[in-house]
């Protein structure tokens, strides 16, 4: 397995730049996942490393050696794309064998029967090995879209949105085989997609890639709890994070219109430069805590059921915010009920180009 | 204002059936939501009270009337499709008139009740925009605003936001169900989507193939499913379900998970409420939900050791993979709790959150602790 390395990135497709001095490091046997909305310049990064396309400038390195000048077939990659892309009237164990009878490969037949044997044991596909990939379901096929990559026995594995045309529950249940399947191999994964829920899941670390370029790599935890910018901030989360805009003086943020004032605790206030008149404010739904004692208050305009939770949409003012309750508790629509937002788990973003400001002073200081 | 009775309702394709013996009963202002995967009849149950599709028995009341010979115009019902079916060349004012124009309103009297349904929906400032220049979100309010214009005693929305992206979807859930609250019409409201329905519904009705499985608030869906289908289609992560067995213990009712891969001590009681509903030694499937098994990290009273496998931190909280025996269950844990995949760890089922199914008919032995 491998470490794949890309430094400063540029492509451009015509007049529309799809990637804007693009560098990541995907570590040796990690779970990379590459994560934005639709356009971000995700497919576009991966067609890059498996060498289906060539970059402007900046370089593609595995195991350290650059690869610009090497084939798609010299890289010893495997992409696996949202669409199964089999061969319809073959078998799925001709499928499988199909990548490993090329000539460069010279596999004798023994070493690829075993090949195959352990794969679609793996991915528990053994009953399905005589059968035409016509005659699978679709979450089958998506199995052997992914035996077809396991074979080869590739340096690096390239996922491009592989469960999303899958049905909610087939999604899940395949993310943790993925996961699984990555741990036992120590594969080195880079996985694309612009689902959140997967990303956060199976992610040892998190890309976030928006208009062609990185906002922020860090592990799962690192991205949910210390977003870099808003656009983070909402993108990542369900439902996404509160977003208030307001000012910040005297250890508190005032929203106007109106008098929502929020206490911010001194340990976070220490960390902000003093008096700002404009900044947003960012709050998680959890952090919202509903009850008694709160001092802020709120009339509740809708309240949807999750199940193990309720997520309640309070209107103050003219502002909306969600907060995450226990499925137990009793609400009504159209109540006002008292809240308190958490002062120690707050998020503070420039107002105009939504930059974490704890994170931007940060940076400064450390030149 | 409408009730909308649906009695022994079938429709079938040659000899199979897409919807077989449906009874169901949608309250007047009630929020309804047909829940099921594809193929299960949801859609062709919506069609057939909107007129669109005819049924091969059974009947369709609306405020008491059958509908069987009316047509769909004569309903009085409004249809919102999943792709918004906008007319391109009309502004979104226009697009929302339209239904209006056919009756011959006033003119005075049309423009009051565009305006009142586009501040509701809160587009007033774009309807002098055609759908191309309108965003997907903006689209669903203008074909909402259509629906609702001429005061339709039930809306029926099929998918409505299944082309919207995740996001826009969550923001929209609030705001059409608003719209119900404040809005007098009678919904019914068909997706594949659990967490869509779980969310919105007053009462959901859950369909498979072609037959009513369960219909009852979100809540009772949620903690009392009444089958195996019901139990794992609802709720994300699903349901965790292993096959087992219950035997007396001593001073205590034994749930035997697996084979002997755990045994937990369930009360006393157990075993005899659940000996009245069941047959000898019948093998059980059992199920509990992730926030239903118990995480410590020091084993404990009624604890069984576990290896911690995949962790998904998915920010408030995390979902860890635990391994026993030949099992693998999915629990919820609060964010962190447990640090790395490899680590042992030790697990209880919650009696509380404890479901027993019949593993043959996959029916909920309705036992509650």
């Amino acid at each position: 397995m491998a470490h794949v390395e890309l430094r400063n990135i540029n492509k451009r497709f015509r007049r529309h730049t799809a990637l804007s001095d693009l560098s990541l490091d995907v570590g040796d046997g990690e779970f990379f996942v590459l994560l934005g909305p639709t356009g971000a310049g995700k497919t576009t990064t991966l067609r890059l490393i498996a060498g289906l396309d060539a970059p402007d400038s900046g370089s593609i390195l595995i195991e350290g050696e650059d690869v610009g000048r090497w084939s798609a077939a010299e890289r010893d990659v495997a992409l696996v794309f949202q669409y199964y892309s089999l061969y319809p009237h073959y078998t799925v164990r001709q499928n499988l064998e199909f990548p490993l009878k090329s000539r460069q490969r010279r596999l004798g037949a023994t070493e690829i029967a075993g090949r195959v044997a352990r794969a679609a044991q793996t991915l528990r596909i053994e009953h399905l090995l005589e059968r035409k990939t016509d005659r699978l379901s679709g979450g089958e096929m998506q199995r052997v879209s992914l035996g077809r990559a396991i074979v080869r026995q590739p340096r690096v594995f390239l996922m491009d949105e592989p469960l999303s045309n899958l049905d909610a529950k087939l999604r899940e249940i395949l993310r943790a085989e993925l996961k699984d399947l990555q741990m036992k191999f120590r594969a080195t994964f880079l996985y694309v997609t612009h689902d959140q829920v997967e990303a956060m899941s199976m992610g040892d670390k998190i890309g976030v890639l928006n208009h062609g370029r990185i906002v922020q790599i860090g592990t799962p935890h690192e991205i949910y709890n210390r977003p870099r910018d808003t656009f983070v901030a909402t993108f990542v989360g369900s439902p996404a994070m509160n977003l208030l805009s307001g000012a910040l003086r005297d250890g508190k943020v005032t929203v106007a219109p109106g008098k929502l004032e929020i206490p911010v605790a001194a340990a976070v206030a220490r960390r902000l430069p003093e008096g700002l008149d404009r900044m947003t404010l960012g709050v998680r739904a959890e952090d919202v805590l509903l009850g008694p004692g709160g001092g802020l208050e709120g009339r509740v305009y809708g309240v949807e059921n999750h199940g193990v939770e309720k997520i309640v949409t309070l209107k103050v003012n003219e502002h909306s915010l969600k907060a995450t309750v226990p499925a137990h508790m009793a609400i009504e629509v159209d109540s006002v009920t008292p809240f308190a937002i958490d002062p120690g788990k707050l998020q503070f973003f420039a107002p105009q180009t939504g930059v974490n400001l704890v994170w931007a002073r940060e940076e400064a200081s450390h030149g | 204002m409408a009730d909308i009775v649906l009695r022994d309702v079938e429709k079938y394709f040659g000899e199979s059936y897409i919807v077989r013996k449906l009874n169901l009963e949608i309250r007047h202002r009630e929020f309804l939501v047909l829940l099921g995967p594809s193929g299960c009849g949801k859609t062709t149950t919506l069609r057939a009270i909107a007129g669109l599709e005819e049924i091969d028995s059974g009947e369709i009341l609306i405020d008491g009337r059958p509908m069987q010979s009316r047509q769909a115009a004569d309903r009085d019902i409004a249809f919102v499709f999943q792709l918004f079916a906008l007319y391109p060349h009309l502004s979104a004012y226009e697009n929302i008139a339209f239904p209006l124009r056919a009756t011959n309103e006033k003119r005075s009297v049309v423009d009051r009740r565009v305006r009142e349904v586009a501040s509701a929906l809160r587009i007033e400032g774009l309807l002098g925009k055609r759908p191309s220049a309108l965003s997907g979100g903006d689209m669903q309010r203008v074909a909402i605003g259509r629906a609702l214009v001429r005061r339709p005693k039930a809306l029926l929305m099929d998918e409505p936001m299944g082309a919207l992206d995740a996001k826009l979807r969550e923001e929209m859930r609030a705001e059409l169900k608003h719209i119900h609250i404040e809005n007098e019409a009678t919904t019914v409201y068909v997706t594949h989507d659990q967490v869509e329905a779980m969310a919105m519904a007053d009462r959901i009705a859950i369909m498979n193939d072609g037959v009513l499985q369960q219909v009852g608030l979100p809540a009772d869906v949620y903690q009392y499913p009444a089958n195996l289908f019901v139990a794992q289609f609802v709720g994300s992560p699903i349901m965790n379900i292993v096959d087992g067995t219950v035997r007396p213990g001593d001073g205590c009712t034994d749930v035997v998970l697996g084979e002997d891969d755990a045994v937990q001590r369930f009360p006393v009681e157990l075993y005899r409420k659940m000996a009245g509903r069941r047959q000898g030694e019948d093998r059980l499937a059992i199920g509990v939900r992730p926030e239903g098994v118990l995480v410590a990290l020091q084993p404990g009273d009624g604890y069984f050791p576990a290896e911690a496998h995949i962790i998904e931190r998915l920010g408030p909280y995390d979902i860890v993979d635990l391994r026993f025996g030949t099992q693998l269950f999915r629990s919820r844990t609060t964010s962190g709790y447990v640090d790395k995949a490899g680590r042992a760890v030790w697990a209880r089922l919650d009696e509380k959150q404890t479901h027993f199914f019949d593993r043959r008919s996959g029916e909920s032995l309705q036992v509650r602790l």
